[in-house]
């Protein structure tokens, strides 16, 4: 029973910066059908950035607010100049520069910061708390609470604002929304922009329990993209389901099953739903009108 | 916005046989003519390099170009193919080139009994499914170190034929350059066969093929089972001429490079596969003199070529020529 509540809360915790990641995808997939690959840089940015700047002596709220800004930036810089000027493309092609851009800014991370990995000081220290015969870190609390309140504040923000309903529009009707005198180019900005954001926080959340270093953006992007799809693209309660269910598995498979095959055992139960529910958990079948 | 990519897209794909044939020769010719010029054998591993990747590329091209399906494990066949040729000699005494048609057989089987699940899905869907079977064959190579080394990898054993030990770069860019036009010729032929017009039905629209009588399931399925197989081989060819072979021939970024190939190359572009294997083999040698900025100079070239080449290099350098010479 102690080891089960041991891998559930490490589980979750991973799985709770994949839900991000996931939720950063399916922000920006609904805004404007592009999959980002370079969301996982979003994370590697957030994370290093308020490393560096703590190292320079900026005290380390301060220098997470500045990451979190900087990295809001670059996501906004990200649709400006390489996403915009390809509208219309197709979605391979568009993959394929999101790609670009992931390769690009961590080229960038390795010549501004270095190839080390690092951390960050735990908010509330590293004595762990026990819980049920498991000692689980205060800063997989952190992790958990940081997720659950930007979830929350994602929530309030596209559905109980103008704003946040104007994206809606956006996604769901694009022609439509621009009928009605919504500026779609601007939302579209805006979702990068808010994904880059969710991206920084989770990065720096968990740097403490998994370290950050200039390449981790390329597996986090790989397991949000995975977490997203398997709870169905486009859908934010599938994406933050499929990022715990993600991480739980891999956690279960770690310790029950074998630690090198963990993520082979996550992409095989990925396989085996996506077999039986070929949309994802939460998508509904979509049907082509001809 | 989006027809007039099409209709680029769509010309490259109507491109007749007789062209695509010509193409190819052209190919041939050049590969014969440009060893002379080589400075060194340096030359002669880059341009081999580049005809092993091109090989794979070509068959991601016919499933992707052609059949519209995209996959982003394919460096999982090429794998298979690479620890075939590793596997086969060294533990079991399997002479090479018998140990690379096992690889490209058993890698036919794989294929077409994940391809028929896989191919269900659409889209992303596909993409993640693909992903994730390229992983988990990355993920089996890294582990099972009783017969592949583990992470570290293996030696490739010296392929023997006729007794004739093949070794040294300059055969090797033969066998390559040989092997790429005889695979790109087969491509040739496919695309222009019952199967390839059945193919691009589906490509345009799978309800409109399967109403007119097409077995859509069954044409995703050859083609994916025939792209796998170039892929196994150009593993195969990569794991040999190499001399080594890491896991790392299965990852997620070797996987990404050839979906690269392919869509800057040109989607549907057979000459473009080659093109794109081309830059993507040479620019990483080229820009190590950048040092450090090695990474940022790639990812600049990547989406540079993307967002003002979209149709991919060869199509829409063909374009412009096409609106010049009008």
């Amino acid at each position: 029973m102690s080891e089960f509540v041991q891998f559930f809360f490490s589980g979750i915790t991973v799985g709770a910066v994949y839900a991000l990641v996931a939720l950063g995808f399916t922000l920006i997939y609904n805004a404007s059908d592009v999959i980002n690959f370079a969301q996982g840089e979003f994370v590697m940015l957030g994370g290093m950035t308020t490393v560096f700047l703590g190292l320079a002596g900026v005290p380390l709220p301060l220098a997470a607010l500045l990451a979190v800004l900087l990295t809001t930036i670059v996501g906004f810089a990200l649709h400006r100049i390489a996403i915009e000027p390809a509208r219309g493309a197709n979605a391979v092609v568009l993959i394929m520069i999101t790609i670009g851009a992931s390769i690009f800014l961590r080229g960038v991370a390795q010549v501004v910061f270095d190839k080390g990995f690092h951390s960050l000081p735990p908010l509330f220290g590293n004595a762990p708390i026990h819980f049920a015969g498991a000692a689980i870190l205060p800063q997989s609390l952190v992790v958990l609470a940081g997720a659950a309140v930007i979830v929350v504040l994602l929530w309030a923000f596209i559905d109980r604002t103008l704003f946040g309903k104007a994206i809606i529009a956006t996604a769901v009707n694009r022609v439509a929304a621009r009928l009605v005198g919504i500026d779609t180019r601007r939302m579209v900005g805006f979702s990068f922009g808010i994904s880059a954001a969710i991206g920084a926080v989770a990065g720096i959340l968990i740097t403490p329990i998994t370290l950050t270093g200039y390449e981790i953006g390329t597996l986090l992007a790989l397991k949000g993209f995975a977490a997203a799809m398997l709870g169905g693209i486009g859908i934010a309660a599938g994406a933050v389901v499929g990022g715990l269910l993600l991480g739980a598995i891999e956690a279960f498979s770690a310790g029950y099953i074998s630690s090198q095959y963990k993520d082979a055992v996550a992409f095989l139960v990925i396989l085996l739903v996506l077999f039986v529910r070929p949309q994802g958990i939460f998508g509904k079948p979509k049907f082509e009108r001809v | 916005m989006r027809p007039a990519i099409l209709d680029r897209v769509v010309s490259a794909l109507r491109r007749s046989p007789m062209q695509r044939q010509w193409a190819i020769l052209a190919i041939a010719a050049v590969a014969l003519l440009m060893p002379p010029f080589f400075p060194s054998t340096y030359y002669y591993r880059v341009a081999t390099l580049v005809f092993v990747f091109a090989i794979a590329a070509t068959g991601l091209n016919l499933l992707m170009g052609f059949a519209g399906q995209v996959s982003l494990g394919h460096a999982g066949f090429m794998g298979i193919g690479a620890y075939a040729v590793a596997i086969g000699p060294s533990r079991f005494g399997i002479p090479s080139w018998l140990a690379l048609l096992a690889g490209a057989a058993l890698t036919a089987l794989l294929a077409f009994a994940v391809g028929r699940p896989i191919l269900r899905l659409k889209g992303h869907y596909l993409a993640v499914a693909t992903l994730g079977f390229g992983l988990l064959l990355a993920i089996v190579f890294g582990n099972e170190s009783r017969f592949t080394g583990g992470p570290d990898g293996m030696l490739v054993p010296r392929p023997i034929l006729f007794g004739w030990s093949i070794g040294g770069t300059v055969t090797w860019y033969w066998i390559a350059a040989l092997t790429f036009v005889l695979s790109a010729m087969l491509a040739v032929n496919l695309i222009d066969s019952p199967t390839g017009r059945a193919l691009r039905a589906i490509h345009d629209s799978e309800i409109a093929s399967r109403v007119l009588g097409i077995d859509v399931a069954r044409q995703k399925l050859t083609v994916f089972v025939i792209s796998a197989v170039y892929a196994s081989v150009a593993g195969s060819y990569l794991a040999a001429f190499d001399g080594h072979v890491t896991p790392e021939i299965s990852g997620f970024l070797r996987s990404i490079e050839l979906v690269a190939m392919v869509v800057l190359g040109g989607i549907g572009s057979i000459v473009g596969s080659l093109v794109g294997a081309a830059l993507l083999v040479m620019l990483p040698q080229v820009l190590t003199v950048l040092h450090d900025y090695e990474h940022m100079a790639l990812g600049l070239v990547l989406m540079g070529v993307m967002i003002f080449m979209r149709a991919g290099i060869v199509p829409s350098l063909a374009a412009a020529l096409a609106r010049h010479r009008a």
